[in-house]
């Protein structure tokens, strides 16, 4: 394949418009390795933090129809260990641009991570101020526009590589953080995390994740994201990324006229493998090429044409 | 569809049908469920104490046409024990089957190497073998007499086939004084032919297992245990190199394992991502 599929985000430049989403494989060079092998065009590690964290008790991951429930409690071996995945990473070349998806209890946690991680070697960061399932960090700092704002600044002061925000889809109004971290200098937004959702065994009337509360993903958010992209897309000028139930080509093509530049992919990697990658972008080839356009770029937000 | 295939064996609520002490550590749960009474051998399950935990098992039973699977588990944390205390009729919750399988080959002359708990997955390999009329060396191991799973099992299942079966024990209580890789050796060193080597237990026996296999040159398949999350290749807790062991595995080949050798034997990873080393 060829330019056509090329996109440039904040400055990073991808073969393609498809990335490994956060939380998905992630925390050993070797599986960021394979995806990029698979055809991601860049990949986003999982969530690493200040310090390592076992994550919660299982179960800690639930199948349920249409999608995936999980609350996995940000496991993590530590942003100082995981460095060494990524030098590993950068010393033997990958290919793609490395994300680091971090995490903090504070604005000044997620600046020492980020910074410790983009001195490995990182290309860019992403902020997951959107985990659902966590106390004190994730979508409880996600949720208040002026925290997002807080946090974006410290990593950007902290930081001299691209700094991505990804959003939570759990508050009444997804314009207003993302407009927050964008004002705040973030380079790019992504939407959005899992959606706060739950599943009750009924014979033993148990919860059934370990933390009983968890996020959904998989094809049961597509809608949600979609809507959430399209609405961002309209208020703010740094570029989109779409996330939430991508399964296959036509859900990327659905998130670029919505006004992503590009997808991540995660839960679909369950039931499709990592092949996933090489078939979502030969059909967004095969789809720019029959409808005449020029690049995939050319079909960003395409759907808010009056 | 692609979300049906997610979905199609998830989290289900099954009720023991009975409880058989193996050991004086180890107990089988029966328990109805059609899903798993047609999994392959090798195939694992994540089982649920409701409330409380849940982790990997593989499936020691298969009998589809009572529509039973049975794991068989030994009692090691807080999980198993109180898994322990279960009885017929009472709920545990199944998901999966999940993984590959021991690959059934042409093999017409194979070796068996288990060790403790890992008899649970090559007992179910060991009765498809039996039907096959494959020729089965069975090696088993484990600390004493009172640790050997499955050695009236195995003698029943390869009783009318060629077959032999050669239990070491580590204290000499029963069979040969050992480890069941010095047998295993010896055998390999003789003149006889084998064509595949099966073995699941302990990593360093078969790391152990591995190295006989490549220096005898014989085809070798392992099953790997790991610490275990979503059990559908997403969330990494399990994986060694570039593999998941949950979706690529959990039985792997020699030279699969070759490529990992950096990790097989060595370390895996906690429930955080960091390594520990394998004693």
């Amino acid at each position: 394949m060829s330019n056509r599929l090329a996109v440039e985000i904040a400055g990073l430049r991808l073969s393609n418009p498809t990335m490994l989403a956060a939380g998905i494989l992630g925390l050993s060079a070797a599986t960021l390795r394979e995806a990029v092998k698979n055809g991601a065009g860049a990949v986003v590690t999982k969530s690493v933090g200040l310090k390592p964290r076992s994550g919660y008790a299982n179960p800690a991951v639930v199948q349920v129809n249409c999608g995936l429930l999980n609350a996995m409690g940000l496991p993590n071996p530590s942003a100082k260990y995981f460095a060494e995945e990524i030098r590993e990473l950068k010393k033997n070349g990958v290919g793609a641009p490395i994300i680091a998806s971090v995490f903090g209890f504070t604005a000044e946690e997620f600046a020492k991570a980020a910074s410790i991680l983009t001195r490995a070697g990182a290309d860019a960061v992403e902020l997951n101020v959107s985990c659902p399932h966590v106390e004190k960090t994730g979508s409880e700092i996600g949720q208040d526009p002026t925290l997002v704002s807080e946090v974006v600044k410290q990593v950007k002061g902290a930081v001299d590589k691209q700094v991505m925000v990804k959003l939570t889809p759990n508050v009444a109004n997804i314009v207003e953080t993302a407009e927050a971290g964008a004002k705040a200098g973030a380079d790019a937004v992504a939407a959005i995390n899992t959606v706060r959702a739950m599943a009750i065994d009924i014979d033993t009337a148990q919860p059934i994740l370990a933390n009983k509360i968890g996020g959904l993903s998989g094809s049961a958010v597509k809608p949600i994201a979609i809507r959430c992209v399209y609405e961002i897309y309209e208020a703010v000028k740094v570029p989109v990324i779409g996330c939430g139930g991508v399964t296959n080509w036509r859900d990327a093509v659905e998130f670029m006229l919505a006004g992503a530049s590009a997808v991540q992919i995660g839960t679909a990697i369950a039931s499709e493998g990592l092949v996933v990658f090489k078939s979502v972008i030969r059909g967004i080839d095969s789809y720019i090429r029959k409808k005449g356009f020029r690049s995939v770029r050319d079909i960003v937000g395409l759907s808010h044409r009056r | 569809m692609l979300d049906y295939r997610i979905a199609v064996n998830k989290m289900r609520t099954v009720q023991i049908v009975s409880v058989k002490e193996e050991t004086l550590k180890v107990k089988s749960f029966i328990f109805t469920d059609k899903l798993c009474a047609n999994a392959q051998p090798g195939q694992f399950v994540m089982v649920w104490i409701p409330g409380l935990d849940e982790v990997p098992m593989s499936l020691s039973f298969l009998n589809p046409n009572a529509s039973q699977a049975t794991i068989t588990v030994e009692r090691v944390g807080e999980a198993t024990t109180v898994l322990h205390k279960m009885k017929a009729r009472d709920t545990i919750g199944v998901r999966g089957p999940f993984g590959n399988s021991y690959a059934i080959t042409k093999a017409r002359n194979v070796m068996l190497v288990g060790g403790g708990t890992g008899l649970a997955s090559l007992a179910p390999l060991t009765e498809r073998l039996a039907k096959a009329e494959t020729k089965v060396t069975f090696l088993m191991g484990a600390k004493t007499q009172e640790d050997l799973l499955f050695l009236d099992r195995i003698n029943q299942l390869l009783s009318g086939v060629k077959s032999r079966i050669i239990a070491t024990t580590e204290d000499g209580s029963y069979g040969v004084r050992g480890l069941v890789t010095e047998p295993a050796e010896k055998m390999l060193s003789q003149d006889e032919r084998f064509d595949m080597i099966y073995t699941c237990g302990p990593e360093q026996m078969m790391y152990k297992t591995l190295l006989l296999a490549e220096k005898f040159d014989v085809p070798f398949q392992a099953s790997l245990e790991r610490f275990m999350r979503c059990a559908i290749g997403l969330c990494g807790t399990c994986v060694i190199g570039k593999y998941r062991v949950c979706q690529d595995g959990p039985v792997f080949s020699g030279k699969q394992l070759r490529e990992v050798k950096d990790e097989f034997g060595h370390f895996r990873r906690g429930f955080d991502g960091r390594k520990t080393v394998l004693s």
